[in-house]
């Protein structure tokens, strides 16, 4: 029989099969970390820096030990003894990678607004919050560093025992032959040089972080319930951290309200709740506000990027050199310094590049909220750079932008692709996918309506944009991680487990916050081993129940966590196979598995069902000599490559020059993520993620002033769109399954976000071409659109141009700079 | 979120509110729908010892007829003034205006007295009450006295409303058939006006008001004498922005704003019509 | 101070202090945790819930305020086990993900179409201006409302 590595067959794979986890979500019955009720505990508050960086001269505490309700009140010194180890960072990108020690409270100096000075301890959240304004700091402060060139020159090191604000450099260059790189650059015919910048941008998943440590006092062991992406790594690294044996933490992530990689981390709040709860022997519990969330959860992005493009006389590239200066942050947390490294591999797109690349990222540490893993994670800051590039080698080379994308595409025939890099593309076909998001679009009829719409003088012109990319997702091998110099593994772990009455469950190392995973993972099941998703259910996001797993992050649970299941799957069926052959008394290489049941070939009436076998395996009245009790079998499964998902996004905008106000007509979003287990959860991913993107061209920013203060502390300032505020998005869709795993899957999380940055703001550049703007930055708020009209040149073809203002103060010129001493 | 500690009185009427805030002193503050207290006492940027809790005085919510104006009481929502067929066809100006406030949670809690009390010039309602011409009644312990809504935004968040006085009833005279527009412009459509227009014209005269174009709403008088002298829409839109001063922050320069004001003046001019 | 407050048809009474926000009072004090906070602003709409019918940010109102209110939350709106069709039509459109910004997007949603009973895509997004979702891009949910309207 050949039941290993089979795509299953198809009952419940591909449809848009309602979820599961919809009706507690819809009717309150889930239970987020807030909403679990634990008697007794104490309420854990934070007082928090308002200084960017200060030192710590004194701290007066006795006014807020006196208030009714508090129990407690810590400072940074007090709970040193309390941390066996700094708090983690499991990205050591460099040997040489510099990083200071990080505490849940700053000691002597503070080095962001929003760091963690004392903690309190009370009966009440009231009572806690109370305690806050009593708390008397006296601070002595410093220069803020919130400039990324600023910090590169050290002028104020933020870090005294560092000596510098330099964290890291790290290099990729690869040549073919050796100058290869700069001859390209030599004998181009055409060349872009640009800078861009990679606004910080705030996760804000929904619900805030919240945390409740519940600790066993007499045994030592401790519960922590987090809203976090990572129980796993938590779990680890809380054990190191508090130096507890691994074996009494366990973790639970309950319903959580999202993440975007912002619960993929390590927090201090974690740990002050175990920390204390196990000092005081009583339950601790926080939860954070949004003006905290904004301040001290990780924020995302915060890259100035130059990028250089060379190109043959047909527009062809030849070589890519790329530059970046990455900021960490005051601090590095869990992945902070492996975030821009994530991107490194796809600075040259979805094109068919010579092994002519050069990338170098510099990384500096500055006085804001630390920053790390945020949707995409270093992948939409490349995919930005080589898509607004492209639009700008376009515009050079003299083309269309969507035809200078096709004579670049990587050939359909060309795949299993090995890249410049070494990394080998699974599959793809981009100019399927660009051909789809051009006929949603009706791309050839919107470039006639532009030529006739935006003529000298309209004050309404059209504008179309175009980004094609790699979501490279499947985090990831583990072997690649080791030459990334990243701390762990890759791999995901799943068991599938008969019950004796033909149900089963799945225990999944994922840990989901809104994907769907349960529904996903029984549709999978139920295909593989020929049952009703409804006999099945999915178990996770508990270590005492998941023991094994990575979690979730990086659109990796479906292309490992998802095909570890399958692989499971084949393991059961294997055994339960030697089952059916004992009891049938047949060969095992003579039985067919079929719906459910196994079938001795040419003898039809000779079958056993799989719940047959169940009780068997259960029963262990009668198996074959030798063969273990029970039908649960295992997978720790290492991804053999990354998948690499792909696509095409559409975006056309009018643009009001005289207001600078951007109105989105159509999106349109062709993904090919491989086989879609459930194209309805698809869809939404890709929703989902393209908004996110769109919000990073046109409403995003983290924005601080120059001491260092956060200016978009609430939602109220820091624009996440509403329904009202963005358009319907169209969807398509192509298949081009992956070779590398059973199931052909890829993974979506993050396409959506990747791709649409860069079709929006092409758009948007696009619609004022002929007003001489060549650049637009991120976010592209009317008042930045309306500064960069006043600060173009006026093209020669449309010196008219339009008459959008009359402020004599025209400096505001926002288009591209040319790269600063240092880049290449 | 959690607001310091005060303490909550609730008043029956509108002379034991003002009585209850006399006593209590400047620390005392009224609470009508708290759509704008509520908010900064949450993050403790307000800390009142004491709310007077109006929101129960339901003699002051109405909308009515009186003839040359439409009187409405205090304390009437945002949803009741937005969905007012009395101010559909009297002042649709300001029913539009209304259904531009916040989002809709907001309008169905939020009041009109509360809006204009607060004196906020980044709010609708101040500005289109003063494009309009409005009068504001204030109750006090000496009795009832009118302002004008020109002489009665003072600094930004300060009116000349006394600590000890209760704002019951604006006063808006009848559109009569002036054709009227409100641009709001803003990224987001819950947040409060980048720069907002309101606007109306009748014959040779004209009522500009600007939102978020200075320290309180702004007249723009200018503009209304530029068009009763017979400017075009454009001469007349260029003096939009003469008498603010704007502020700059996190969405827009002090530029911008001022340019915004000018092309949102000539939009609504055009809007509005002859 | 003493309140008297009907929660899904149960009259609650309790001794509250006047600073209690209505959502901790009904998280809190009565129980009910699905309605969310997600914000201290008045931004997010996840605190949604009906109040003598309407839409209203419960984070935005004192339970002092509240006293003698007729009060509907996310748990109220399921009856005999059996979702309300705004629940039905957002399971059966994927207008959710991570299900927090979900009871305040559906108390929200609810109230939006008692006022405007047949909305176009456009009045949809408009009706829900107060209520943010970090996860769907709200393609999702404005069909789900359509539909629900449909319904």
């Amino acid at each position: 029989m050949t039941v290993t590595e089979s795509a299953p067959a198809t009952e419940f794979i591909g449809q848009r099969m309602l979820r599961r986890e919809d009706p507690a979500l819809l009717t309150g019955e889930a239970r987020f970390t807030n909403d679990l009720v634990v008697p007794g505990a104490l309420h854990l508050a934070l007082v928090r820096s308002p200084y960017a960086h200060a030192r710590i001269v004194h701290i007066d505490t006795s006014a807020a030990v006196a208030l009714p309700g508090v129990v407690a009140v810590h400072t940074g010194a007090d709970l040193a003894a309390a941390w066996a180890a700094p708090m983690p960072c499991a990205w050591p990108v460099t040997d040489d990678m510099k990083n200071p020690a990080h505490f849940p409270l700053a000691v002597d100096k503070v080095c962001y607004a929003g760091d963690g000075v004392v903690a309190i301890l009370a009966t009440s959240e009231t009572a806690a919050r109370d305690a806050v304004d009593a708390i008397d700091v006296t601070y002595d402060p410093l220069p803020a560093v919130i400039d990324l060139e600023d910090a590169l020159a050290d002028r104020v090191v933020i870090h005294d025992a560092l000596g510098t604000n330099t964290s890291y450099t790290w290099a990729l260059k690869v040549e073919g032959a050796p100058g290869q790189i700069d001859a390209a650059f030599e004998s181009a015919a055409f060349t872009v040089r640009e800078r861009y910048v990679q606004q910080r941008l705030i996760p804000m998943a929904m619900e805030t972080r919240a945390v409740v440590a519940v600790p066993q006092p007499f045994g030592g062991d401790i519960t922590l319930y987090s809203s976090t992406q990572v129980p796993h790594i938590l779990k680890i690294m809380a054990a190191i951290t508090l130096g507890i044996p691994e074996h009494q933490v366990r973790v639970v992530a309950p319903a959580v309200g999202g993440g975007f990689g912002s619960k993929l981390n390590v927090y201090a709040e974690e740990l002050l709740c175990m920390a204390l709860s196990r000092q005081h022997k009583v339950p601790v519990r926080w939860s954070e506000s949004r003006t905290e969330n904004t301040q001290a959860t990780i924020h995302g992005r915060g890259q100035i990027q130059h990028i250089e493009l060379a190109a043959d006389a047909d527009g062809r590239l030849t070589a890519v050199r790329v530059r970046l200066l990455a900021d960490m942050g005051a601090y590095l947390q869990l992945v902070t310094p492996g975030i821009p490294l994530l991107g490194a591999f796809l600075y040259a797109g979805v094109y068919d590049l010579p092994a002519a690349y050069d990338f170098e990222c510099t990384s500096v540490f500055t006085t804001m909220t630390p920053t790390d893993a945020y949707r995409g994670a270093g992948r939409p800051e490349a995919t930005y750079a080589i898509e607004r590039a492209m639009d700008a080698l376009a515009v050079e080379v003299g083309i269309d932008p969507l035809e200078l994308r096709r004579r670049n595409f990587i050939a359909t025939e060309a795949y299993p692709y090995t890249a410049w890099s070494g990394l080998t593309y699974d599959s793809g076909d981009h100019d399927a996918a660009a051909t789809k998001a051009a006929a949603l679009v009706g791309y050839e009829a919107l470039r006639e309506r532009q030529r006739t719409q935006n003529i000298a003088g309209a004050t309404t012109r059209l504008g179309i944009g175009v980004s094609s990319y790699f979501e490279m997702c499947g985090l990831a091998p583990s072997r690649v991680l080791a030459s990334l110099n990243y701390t762990a593994g890759g791999w995901e772990a799943a068991t599938v487990r008969v019950l004796p009455t033909a149900k089963v469950q799945v225990v999944t190392g994922t840990s989901p916050h809104g994907q769907g995973h349960e529904t996903a993972w029984s549709m999978i099941v139920a295909d593989k081993l020929g049952i009703s998703p409804d006999d099945v259910d999915v178990l996770h996001s508990d270590t005492a129940i998941a023991p094994l797993g990575l979690d979730t992050y990086g659109s990796r649970s479906l292309p490992v966590g998802g095909v570890a299941i399958a692989m499971a799957c084949d393991k059961v069926i294997a055994k339960a196979a030697q089952i059916a052959a004992h009891q049938l008394e047949a060969s095992v290489d003579d039985l067919e598995f079929a719906h459910g049941a196994f079938t001795v070939t040419g003898s039809p009436e000779s079958t056993m069902p799989l719940a047959a076998i169940a009780f068997e395996a259960f029963s262990a009245h009668n198996l074959p000599e030798g063969l273990e009790p029970n039908l649960e079998c295992g997978v720790s499964y290492d991804p053999p490559n990354f998948s690499w998902p792909f696509g095409t996004h559409i975006c056309v905008v009018e643009v009001d020059t005289e207001t600078g106000a951007i109105e989105v007509l159509q999106y349109a979003a062709v993904d090919d993520c491989g086989v879609q287990i459930n194209p309805l959860i698809v869809d939404g991913q890709v929703h989902g993620g393209v908004i996110q993107g769109l919000a990073q061209a046109l409403f995003e920013e983290a924005v601080y002033d120059s001491d260092g203060n956060l200016k978009t502390s609430t939602l109220a300032e820091y624009l996440v769109p509403a329904a009202s505020d963005v358009p319907p998005i169209t969807l398509g869709h192509t298949v081009t399954p992956s070779p590398t795993n059973q199931l052909g899957v890829k993974g979506v999380g993050e396409a959506g976000t990747i791709g649409a940055a860069p079709a929006v703001i092409n758009a948007v550049v696009d619609a004022l071409a002929g007003l001489g703007v060549r650049d637009v930055p991120m976010p592209a708020s009317p008042n930045t659109v309306w500064s960069a009209i006043l600060g173009a040149a006026p093209a020669p073809t449309d010196t008219a141009g339009t008459d959008v203002g009359d402020h004599p103060d025209a400096t505001a010129r926002t288009t591209v700079a040319p790269p600063e001493g240092g880049a290449p | 979120m959690i607001p310091a500690a005060f303490d909550y009185v609730r008043a029956t009427s509108a002379d034991e509110a003002i009585n209850l805030i006399g006593e209590h002193g400047d620390e005392a503050k009224f609470l009508a729908g708290g759509h704008s207290l509520l908010p900064l006492m949450k993050l403790r940027l307000a800390q009142p010892s004491v709310l007077v809790d109006i929101g129960r005085l339901s003699d002051l919510s109405y909308i009515r007829d009186a003839g040359d104006h439409i009187a409405i009481g205090a304390l009437t929502r945002h949803h009741d003034v937005e969905h007012s067929d009395v101010l559909a066809e009297h002042v649709p100006l300001l029913a539009h205006a209304a259904s531009q406030v916040g989002d809709p949670q907001v309008r169905h809690r939020g009041t009109i007295g509360g809006s204009i009390a607060h004196a906020d010039p980044a709010s609708d309602l101040p500005a289109t009450t003063l494009a309009l011409g409005a009068t504001y009644v204030a109750q006090g312990p000496h009795g009832t006295r009118e302002i004008a809504a020109l002489d009665f935004y003072e600094g930004f968040l300060t009116s000349t409303l006394a600590d000890d006085e209760l704002l019951t009833e604006i006063r808006v005279p009848k559109m009569q058939g002036a054709g009227w527009s409100f641009q709001k412009f803003n990224r987001r459509a819950q947040d409060w006006a980048i720069v907002g227009v309101a606007a109306w014209r009748r014959n040779g005269d004209s009522g500009v008001a600007l939102v978020n174009m200075g320290s309180t709403p702004i007249l723009a008088t200018r503009v209304s004498a530029a068009l009763a002298q017979g400017a075009s829409i454009e001469d007349a839109a260029a003096e939009a922005a003469a008498e603010a001063d704007p502020p700059s922050d996190l969405n827009a320069s002090v530029e911008y704003r001022t340019h915004l004001a000018k092309v949102l003046t000539r939009r609504a001019l055009e809007a509005a019509g002859t | 101070m003493e309140i008297s407050v009907t929660v899904n048809g149960t009259e609650h009474q309790h001794d509250v202090e006047p600073r209690t926000l209505l959502v901790h009072y009904i998280r809190d004090t009565v129980g009910l945790t699905g309605t969310n906070v997600g914000c201290d602003t008045t931004s997010c709409g996840a605190c949604t819930v009906h109040l003598g019918g309407e839409s209203v940010k419960s984070c935005t109102i004192l339970a002092v305020q509240a006293d003698g209110a007729d009060i509907t939350t996310i748990e109220g709106l399921a009856t005999d086990g059996v979702l309300h069709p705004m629940q039905r039509a957002f399971m059966e459109n994927h207008g959710l993900q991570c299900g927090y910004c979900t009871p305040g997007m559906v108390m929200a949603a609810t109230s939006f179409l008692e006022e405007n009973p047949h909305p176009t895509d456009r009045e949809v997004r408009i009706g829900l201006e107060g209520n943010l979702c970090r996860c769907t891009g709200y393609h999702n949910i404005v069909q789900a409302v359509l539909a629900a309207a449909d319904a």
